[in-house]
């Protein structure tokens, strides 16, 4: 049953993975138990994007099949889901930049890939990464940005976390449209990232090098 | 003797139609789309060129002579467009003053403008799905419009009747009102930026394009169901994306052949933004993007129209599909596509543009810019069928220093000998 309902989720057929969700909940299965392997599955979605398998649109829609069993789920919920986070990533695209496509994209896979995400949204001032950095203790952030101004706001906001001492303490990496090593370079980050599972292997990589 | 404008125009024009019929030019094409960049090297702000036309006609004048570029992209309708923006209250737009801060660009705000149970209405009928609820949506001034009668059903007396009364309404009396003097403020538009490219004709440049196409996926996908909406509906709903799409690519190109028609530049560009590597499988490509976009391109190039095809991002896994059109009639302009394989693939096929990064240009020294065009000019220009232009066209925040390399090191090591 459980290897049913991961194997479908992975698969993206929605309405078999629904099914066998459903039905295990009527016959009284533990719903921590339905979340858990939804978030097996997720891994797997997650390994096929990585290999070159799967592309965003089945990120997207495993993401839309997630989200209806979670909703399908929730209110069955007694005791609270605890999962195990691996560490905490401060997320938003920067001054001046309204998009948010890839932005919501690398939130998503940090979240299922066991991160505690907090993402700020749109047009962010260097002030509001720095606040959160310091409020959440998180050790990286994550810079968006699709318009070449970007490339001026990445590097107030990477030098606004030097101003405010926080530099040696977090990782910063960025990604977008227009962004590239060059970019890098020229904001002083620590990483540059391709796609959504490039920030995710940073992210790992980062966690466990501490 | 100097050349006469009249002669470098013939010049010029020839450069790069032969780029594009993939003969060897004298030198390599300059084609530049500029967005703010003229704004800021004129030592103007954006919201000026947005709003004030003879303000934006000075900043792309100095920009294309100083540079001298053989083939410009005017101002007049893709950034002079704050007052119409203004008038009719369009909720996909931020721009200086109006949800972007300070000095910077105006840029989309992609929405699900159409949600998915509309589709049926929309394949239905796409000019009453446009009037009554898209429009209504989009423009904060024209919601009353959703009030008018549904045209096909008030036939006969019931006409006289029935498709009047809504218009008695003060709302929609006085959305008409806003509609007229938006029409009256795009004349004055249109009227600057005629006398704009006379100005330039004169000059001795030609103009790149005044109309635009687009993928029906991207037309789908960027004005009604949005990135995620669209990503879904090849999953939750495909057959009515596909029949969505079918119904609006002999519109597209229409609409199209008829700004080129109208203008008389038989040239249109066709930005893509959602088929690009990693966006969609391959599969999903030729399924969902390749088929309408292509029906697109051989629309225009069969009415004697070169299409100028964007390609965004990277688009290297998509060279050999995307190969499969007439040979010498298109342009593909390439964002992050590897520059060697499109090459390789496209030589016989298609004229090749773009390509120097926009971190380059932005943060790169002049002998990086030069080192960089050195290669491009050795790779793609080869036996020519290559064009000058930034990846996006020339950023906003490219240095001029660097702009300014590139199209000296151009004119010099871009000679065909």
């Amino acid at each position: 049953m459980s290897e049913d309902l991961v194997k479908t989720m992975a698969d993206l057929k929605e309405e078999e993975a629904l099914k066998i969700a459903r039905e295990r909940l009527e016959k009284g299965d533990d719903p921590l138990k339905i979340l858990e392997d939804s978030r097996s599955a997720m891994e797997i979605v997650g390994k096929r994007f990585a290999t070159g398998e799967y592309f965003i649109p089945d990120l997207i829609y495993s993401g839309e099949i997630l989200k209806q069993i979670t909703e399908m789920v929730k209110p069955k919920l007694t005791g609270k889901a605890e999962v195990k986070r691996l560490g905490k990533v401060v997320l938003g695209t920067v001054a001046g930049d309204i998009h948010d496509i890839g932005l919501n994209i690398v939130d998503f896979m940090l979240d299922t890939n066991g991160f505690e995400v907090y993402n700020l949204g749109v047009d962010q001032p260097s002030k509001a990464f720095v606040d959160k950095v310091k409020e959440t203790g998180a050790g990286i952030v994550g810079l968006s940005g699709f318009l070449t101004l970007a490339f001026d706001s990445m590097k107030e906001t990477v030098e606004a976390m030097k101003t405010a001492g926080l530099r040696d303490k977090v990782k910063i990496m960025i990604g977008g449209g227009q962004i590239d090593e060059e970019i890098r370079k020229y904001t002083g980050s620590d990483a540059y990232g391709r796609d959504a599972m490039a920030a995710v292997e940073l992210a790992k990589e980062w966690i466990g090098g501490k | 003797m100097a050349k006469s404008p009249e002669e470098l125009y013939q010049e010029r024009e020839k450069r790069f139609n032969d780029a594009i019929e993939l003969k060897v030019p004298d030198r390599i094409p300059m084609a530049f789309l500029f967005t703010f960049y003229p704004a800021k090297y004129a030592g103007m702000s954006f919201r000026d060129v947005m709003y004030d036309y003879d303000k934006a006609a000075e900043a792309w004048r100095k920009a294309i002579v100083d540079l001298d570029i053989d083939v410009y992209a005017s101002p007049f309708s893709i950034v002079t467009i704050g007052h119409v923006l203004e008038m009719l209250d369009d909720r996909r737009f931020k721009w200086p003053g109006h949800g972007v801060s300070g000095n910077r660009s105006y840029q989309f705000v992609e929405g699900e403008y159409m949600t998915s149970d509309e589709y049926d209405a929309f394949i239905g009928d796409p000019t009453d799905y446009m009037l009554r609820t898209h429009l209504s949506r989009i423009f904060g001034v024209l919601e009353p419009l959703k009030t008018l009668a549904y045209l096909p059903g008030v036939f006969y007396m019931w006409l006289n009747s029935m498709f009047t009364l809504p218009f008695a309404n003060p709302e929609v009396s006085k959305a008409l009102e806003i509609l007229v003097k938006t029409g009256q403020e795009s004349g004055r538009m249109f009227a600057k930026g005629g006398e704009f490219v006379q100005e330039m004709t004169k000059l001795g440049y030609p103009t790149l394009f005044f109309s635009a196409a687009w993928a029906p996926y991207d037309y789908i996908g960027d004005f009604f169901r949005g990135t995620r909406g669209i990503m879904l509906d090849m999953y939750q709903r495909p057959d009515k994306l596909l029949a969505a799409m079918d119904k609006i690519t002999p519109i597209i190109i229409n609409s199209a052949v008829g700004s080129a028609e109208a203008t008389g530049v038989r040239r249109t560009f066709i930005p893509l933004h959602k088929g690009l590597d990693g966006f969609m499988s391959q599969e999903q490509f030729k399924t969902f993007f390749w088929p309408g976009l292509k029906k697109v391109i051989l629309g225009l190039i069969d009415k004697n129209i070169v299409p100028i095809v964007l390609w965004e991002g990277d688009c290297t896994s998509r060279l050999e599909t995307i190969a499969d059109i007439p040979k010498g009639k298109a342009i593909y302009w390439f964002e992050r596509t590897d520059m060697v394989r499109a090459k390789d693939v496209l030589r016989d096929r298609v004229c090749i543009s773009g390509l120097v990064p926009s971190s380059l240009l932005c943060t790169g020294s002049q002998q990086d810019v030069k080192d960089y065009c050195k290669r491009l000019i050795d790779v793609v220009g080869k036996d020519g069928g290559y064009i000058l232009n930034g990846d996006i066209g020339i950023p906003d925040e490219a240095k001029p220093e660097n702009v300014k390399a590139m199209v000296d090191f151009t004119r010099e090591y871009g000679v065909y000998k």
